[in-house]
């Protein structure tokens, strides 16, 4: 019998494992040489899910196949971040051609990574000047260092949605423009019941409250989390202990975190009828723009009204800022029909009467300069307050990272731990939480 | 006929016969085993965002695990925990349950069905279930508590409360360990017990020398597969942390796990968080080996000091 020869088959083996491996790691890749006035079936994955957005999205795919009756397009709903992500990682032929996110947050790394494609040749291609179409911000948002992988499918904006009817009980004639000002109305707003509940809160700061994620009211301060290198300069950024001081002086001011936070838990789905607001639990709420369709629909008992949210008060001049995201789309780099599936992406993002009736519908803010002058945009004061916001010079969306929102998701666990006092030197914890947020970019890079 | 076809005799068709019979496990291993943990071992080396091409970066995932990322100590401390202290009152538990149940006389089997329909439930059905009677806000639980002058405690909302409270939803579901045990125990033979009787043995003296002895074989298996399934706890933490802390900001936005303050966080999530989520696939893949050693680690050190799984008289 010949003699096993272990360190020729070992070395075999091992290098056929890697060339597996290896293989096993090589998605699918799309191209562009696909005709787009050849009949086709795109599909496209969307994050709306409740009966009203899907209606209009739905609406909105109709009119598109009207104007293109070669293209079909096969909708999918309710999809996550977390399904596209994995899903165009994974490849095969069920992928989508289109897609689209609900958050900035991912841009970066769907740039980054060339999951989604560069929509600027598309553009060039089609004539689009997106400089033309629209605002800066969000082409910012749609970016990553050049490549814009993304275009916007409406906008969102953040403000402070105020009970009219306890503005009154309390005596207070407007809402709060500054963060002092702030301050003493949530107190003045604030209904205790017992030793450490409340019948009502004015301002409840919590993090983990709905839409409170630390950074849409960090927007309020304007801060630059990032250096030119790209390295993450919250400890440096004063701005960073003011927001966070604030947030604390505000739940001080209010009973104290731990109470706050225990009557937070007594708090319905925040898109059912017991959303804290809508049952008169909170005075004044951080919100976007679609709260006043569901505030309407669910005819609220009280009187409410919209404002932008306070700024800081050395920062005065900037009130009327706010936090910008967005509904963002973009070609799947999978996508063996990214000519048809740009006429979809286009069509989407760019026609002036498509995005007036979607943002008529959902009560999104429009994404374009053409849509935010359109006559036919809802004229209702209340929505057209957040136009104001998004047109705001110093209003700002997050930067987009490499990483994705993994900067973000840190931020909100140091803030989670700040709230509840558990961070004694907040320079040494900023510090260590700059440390982490570039280790992670590093790592996402290397 | 080349050299390699042919049979060259009975040793050889022996080696090929037993190799065949072996087959359906060599293949279930390869898959499912062996190729995975190549994987995993390669891929913790490379840098790799399902993407791309993967990259050789040698020890920096390591160094990223054990150096720059906070959240492997609590990970590991709370993977840790569960295993030592769930496992350990799951099984007394489950033990003292089928002791308890072995001896009733009437109602055997309604108490039987009672203690082992909740191991039936969902895992995530009875998780959230659980953190809804466990609110400290609106739970009943508290609220009951309350009435009687007793202010309840934060659950699942409280660091020093949130891995006790999934020891009790563990405990809920002891139906699985209460059955095995029970099956050990009626397997002692009634004899060794009478012959312990007439010898002037007590409850606790006939617990000790005659039913410990016999069903230790079964209490190591309860602990082994106990320790295993807990390295790989998921599902009730994940849940729970989320439903509890109420965060539900869109489907585009992802949640860090282990609310609160990381206490419910344990390895495998982080492993998903990793992998599925940052796509930081080398990171992930050294958590997974991390994981995999200290599961190996302690299963070894059981099994060898009670030698396996076979009791004295076998």
């Amino acid at each position: 019998m010949p003699r096993w020869r272990m360190p020729t088959r070992a070395s075999a083996a091992l290098a056929a494992a890697g060339l597996l491996l290896s293989g096993c790691a090589n998605p699918s890749v799309g191209s562009a040489n696909d005709d787009p006035a050849e009949p086709v079936t795109l599909k496209f994955w969307h994050g709306w899910a409740t009966p009203g957005e899907v209606k209009a999205i739905d609406d909105s795919i109709e009119r598109f196949e009207e104007l293109h009756p070669n293209i079909e397009v096969e909708a999918t709903g309710n999809v996550t971040d977390a399904t596209v992500n994995q899903a165009l990682r994974a490849g095969g032929d069920k992928a989508p051609d289109v897609v689209s996110s609900f958050t900035t947050n991912n841009v970066g790394q769907y740039c980054d990574s060339g999951m989604w494609v560069d929509l600027d040749p598309f553009m060039k291609k089609t004539g689009v000047d997106k400089r033309k179409v629209f605002p800066k911000t969000l082409l910012d948002y749609t970016s990553y260092q050049g490549n814009q992988c993304a275009l916007p499918l409406l906008a969102d904006a953040y403000g402070m949605y105020y009970n009219k009817d306890a503005f009154e009980q309390a005596g207070i004639k407007r809402p709060p423009r500054t963060m002092s000002e702030f301050e003493r109305v949530a107190k003045k707003l604030t209904v205790r019941r017992g030793e450490d509940s409340y019948e009502r809160v004015g301002y409840m700061p919590n993090f983990r409250l709905y839409q409170n994620s630390p950074d849409r009211l960090f927007a309020q301060w304007g801060p630059r989390y990032f250096d030119a290198e790209g390295n993450s300069r919250l400890a440096e950024e004063p701005a960073t202990y003011d927001f966070l001081k604030t947030a604390r002086r505000l739940a001080a001011a209010q009973g104290g975190f731990d109470d706050l936070e225990k009557f937070r838990l007594t708090f319905g789905d925040e898109m059912s009828s017991q959303n804290a607001f809508l049952t008169g639990k909170l005075a004044m709420h951080l919100d976007g723009e679609w709260r006043g369709l569901m505030l309407k629909d669910a005819k609220a008992k009280f009187d409410w009204g919209v404002a932008p949210l306070p700024v800081p008060d050395d920062q005065a001049e900037t009130y009327g800022r706010g936090f910008l995201t967005g509904t963002v789309a973009g070609i799947a780099h999978s996508s063996k029909h990214q000519n048809a599936a740009w006429e979809l992406v286009k069509f989407l993002t760019t026609d002036t009467d498509q995005v007036v009736d979607f943002a008529n519908a959902i009560h999104n803010v429009p994404s374009t300069y053409a849509a935010l002058d359109s006559p036919r945009l809802d004229a209702d004061p209340t929505f057209r307050t957040f136009f104001k916001i998004l047109e705001n010079e110093h209003s700002e969306a997050l930067p987009p990272s490499t990483n994705g929102g993994a900067y973000v998701l840190s931020l909100m666990d140091f803030a989670y731990s700040v709230e509840a006092g558990h961070v004694p030197d907040l320079r040494a914890g900023l510090r260590r939480l700059d440390e982490q947020i570039d280790a992670d970019t590093l790592q996402s890079k290397s | 006929m080349p050299r390699s076809l042919t049979l060259a005799g009975p040793a050889a068709r022996r080696r090929l016969r037993t190799l065949g019979f072996l087959s359906p496990w060599l293949i279930g291993f390869g898959v499912f085993f062996a190729y995975p943990l190549i994987a995993t071992v390669y891929f913790s080396f490379m840098h790799y965002n399902q993407i791309k091409e993967p990259t050789f970066v040698g020890l920096r995932n390591w160094e990223y695990v054990f150096d720059q990322m906070p959240l492997f100590g609590p990970a590991l401390w709370n993977t840790l925990w569960l295993v030592v202290i769930m496992v350990a009152l799951r099984v007394v538990f489950g033990l003292s349950l089928g002791l308890l149940i072995t001896k009733i006389k009437t109602g055997v089997g309604f108490f039987r069905t009672a203690f082992y329909i909740p191991y039936l439930a969902p895992p995530v059905a009875a998780t959230v279930a659980f953190v809804f009677l466990l609110n400290p806000g609106t739970g009943p639980v508290n609220e009951l508590l309350g009435a009687i002058g007793i202010s309840g405690p934060n659950w699942f909302n409280d660091p020093d409360t949130a891995k006790p409270s999934l020891v009790l939803l563990s405990l809920w579901g002891i139906g699985d360990l209460m059955v095995i045990f029970m099956a050990a125990l009626l397997d002692v033979p009634k004899e060794q017990y009478e012959a312990a009787e007439l010898d002037g043995a007590g409850a606790w003296a006939k617990f000790r020398y005659v039913t410990w002895p016999s069903i230790t074989p079964i209490v190591m298996f309860a602990v082994v597969t106990g320790v295993v399934q807990t390295m790989q706890y998921y599902t009730q933490a994940l849940v729970a942390g989320k439903v509890a802390s109420g965060v539900n900001i869109g489907p585009g936005s992802v949640i860090q796990p282990g609310y609160p303050e990381h206490s419910t966080l344990t390895v495998p999530q982080l492993v998903y968080s990793m992998g599925f989520q940052n796509f930081n696939t080398g990171a992930a893949c050294v958590l997974s080996l991390v994981l995999f050693a200290i599961a190996m680690a302690v299963t070894s050190l059981l099994m060898r000091k009670r030698s396996g799984l076979l009791s004295a008289e076998d």
